[in-house]
């Protein structure tokens, strides 16, 4: 796997709040076009891990280097690190009264014309003519709002989507949807990282890193990963950082 | 008379509209500018008596009785100069079973010193429907004194709507005052959209009387403030009618130096009737704000599509007259 491309380095990455160091010296490489999963029990920091990648206010790492598609990001803005090709979607993705559905797909679009938006919701399964004249409110459900969140970030055209817990929420049949669209997004070689506490999800990446107590303990197939996961993790009640 | 004409199309190539469209046939009109009317067309069911008064017209409005008129009616106001005074009287009477809409521009854009006067008189009789929308376009100076005053009775079974929007150029100074009173089974929607810039100042007051049984009201209000401008926003609604039904939301988006505040006073004087009420004043809200930049806005452009949105949401006659706003 010598000749794989790295999209995104993190190395030695502290994060510490106040009270708890969160992330105690993460190391990851990310190879471009797959999907990678990063699994672990509740509060294990994988939300913060993703948080810090992303750059978001508040989560300013007091060590290590973020390197993405060749260039250091430790110290960009969340926008710059956006623009470069990094971006990141919620477990709960957030409403916008008034914001039409169009608009908002288009946001971070390189190509901002009506097309563009009638064809990435199409791509997500949303019917154009029934979505994109309504608002990003609290009028969608929870699955709607996940698929429009994707089609925000496909018409992005980014390098590497950030996915946290995408299966929250929602039904199976829902989710087997969303999973055919990360095969899609990936098919036009974006790389996925996603996080889960989920084996079902874990079963749906190319590659897992298993994280623990804010260190990562594992990494590999996902077999491997998946197997550790099941006999070690979910009987451990052992999730709390020390 | 050609240059009355000219002066027409120069104030309505203010609006951002099709021209084509609000000059039609079948579109009635009344266009006024600062004491003159400059264009009137009228439709069937829809009287007009108007005079030009110093400072201003005068003008009573009716729909005549069972008369359903399908296109909005345009009324345009404006000041084309930077400085003037237009007063407008407006004595409106919706008669029975009459369904009409009213689209009103009021057009500043070269406004440093304009001030604008409207008292409107407005009879809403049983069973009829009207809404009123009012569109403003201000100059980016800030110099536009704009002070409404509407006394509004609803009759029975009537349906009143009326939306404010200003959120085109600088709101300058605005003092606002509608006074709605319901009676029975009628229902009223009242919006106001409002974007406020550099020393803008903003004062509504909005109150609605539900005194009718089941009658239904709800004021909804939407500001965002910047830079040094201010909001204040009193919503009054009083449910006195039996099983009347009431609801205030209002939203204030405040950002950089700017101040808001916001006094709901809601009142229920008949045990079977139910009023609501939601606020929220302050920043925007940090999720959205980092989702937008997780798609590559800096935190001022994410922002702005954040108030704008809010600012955008319209009531549901509002949405009829945009359609019939956007060109073909
Ligand atoms: N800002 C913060 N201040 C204090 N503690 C925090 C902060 N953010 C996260 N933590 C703590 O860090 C730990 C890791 O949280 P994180 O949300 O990253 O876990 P997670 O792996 O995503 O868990 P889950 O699977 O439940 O989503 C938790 O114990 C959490 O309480
Ligand atoms: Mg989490």
């Amino acid at each position: 796997m010598d000749e794989e491309k790295t999209i995104l380095n993190v190395l030695d990455v502290h994060y510490l709040t106040q009270e708890n160091l969160i992330l105690k010296g993460i190391s990851i490489d990310i190879w471009s076009g797959y999907i990678h999963a990063i699994v672990g029990p509740n509060g294990a920091g994988k939300s913060t891990l993703v948080s810090c990648i992303m750059g978001l206010p508040g989560y300013e790492i007091q060590k290590g280097k973020i390197i993405f598609d060749g260039e250091d990001i430790t110290d960009l803005p969340v926008y710059d690190r956006a623009r470069r090709g990094l971006t990141l979607a919620w477990q709960e993705p957030a409403r916008f009264e008034g914001l039409k559905i169009k608009d908002f797909v288009l946001i971070g679009a390189k190509n901002k014309c009506h097309r563009k938006a009638e064809e990435v919701l199409d791509l997500v399964g949303l019917d154009p003519k029934k979505y994109l004249n309504r608002a990003v409110d609290k009028t969608l459900s929870g699955g709607e709002r996940k698929r429009i969140e994707l089609a925000s970030i496909i018409a992005m055209e980014p390098k590497l989507i950030l996915l946290d817990e995408p299966d929250s929420g929602i039904d199976i049949e829902a989710l087997q949807k969303i999973f055919d669209l990360l095969e899609l997004i990936k098919k036009q070689g974006i790389t996925i990282v996603l996080i889960t506490h989920s084996p079902v999800v874990l079963e749906r990446a190319d590659h897992a890193f298993l994280m623990c107590c804010g260190r990562i303990l594992d990494k590999g197939s996902i077999e491997r990963i998946s197997n550790y996961f099941r006999s070690k993790c979910i009987p451990c009640d052992h999730n709390i950082p020390g | 008379m050609s240059s009355t004409k000219e002066l027409v199309i120069e104030m309505l190539n203010t609006l951002g509209v099709s021209v084509e469209r609000l000059l039609s046939e079948d579109v009635a009109r009344i266009q006024v500018h600062k004491n003159k009317i400059v264009g009137l067309h009228l439709v069937k069911g829809l009287r007009v008596e108007a005079e030009e008064i110093e400072n201003g017209i005068e003008a009573n409005v009716e729909v005549e009785e069972n008369i359903k008129i399908e296109k909005p009616i345009h009324l345009c106001f404006g000041v084309m100069p930077e400085e003037g005074i237009q007063k407008v009287k407006l004595n409106l009477r919706a008669k029975e079973g009459s369904k009409s809409m009213i689209l009103a521009h009021c057009t500043f854009p070269n406004a440093k010193n304009v001030k604008h006067l409207m008292e409107a008189n407005i009879v809403i009789e049983a069973n009829a429907q009207y809404a009123y929308f009012e569109r403003h376009v201000h100059s980016p100076f800030g110099g536009v004194e704009v002070i409404p005053y509407a006394s509004i009775y609803v009759g029975e079974n009537a349906e009143f709507s009326t939306e404010f929007e200003l959120i085109n150029g600088s709101a300058g100074k605005i003092d606002f005052n509608y006074e709605v009173k319901a009676d029975d089974k009628s229902k009223i929607e009242m919006v106001a959209r409002i974007s406020g810039v550099g020393k803008d100042i903003i004062n509504l007051n909005e109150q609605i009387e539900l005194r009718g049984r089941e009658s239904a009201g709800v004021i909804a209000t939407h500001i965002a403030v910047r830079d040094y401008s201010s909001a204040n926003v009193k919503n009054v609604l009083t449910a006195i009618g039996p099983n009347a039904k009431g609801h205030v939301d209002c939203k204030e988006i405040v950002v950089g130096n700017a101040k808001a505040t916001a006094v709901p006073v809601v009142s229920v004087l008949n045990p079977t009737a139910h009023v609501t009420h939601e606020a929220a004043i302050g920043s925007v809200d940090a999720k959205q704000l980092i989702t937008l930049m997780t798609r590559g806005l800096t935190e001022e452009e994410a922002t702005e599509v954040i108030i704008q949105g809010m600012l955008s949401k319209k009531h549901k006659w509002g949405e009829i007259i945009e359609k019939f706003l956007l060109p073909d």
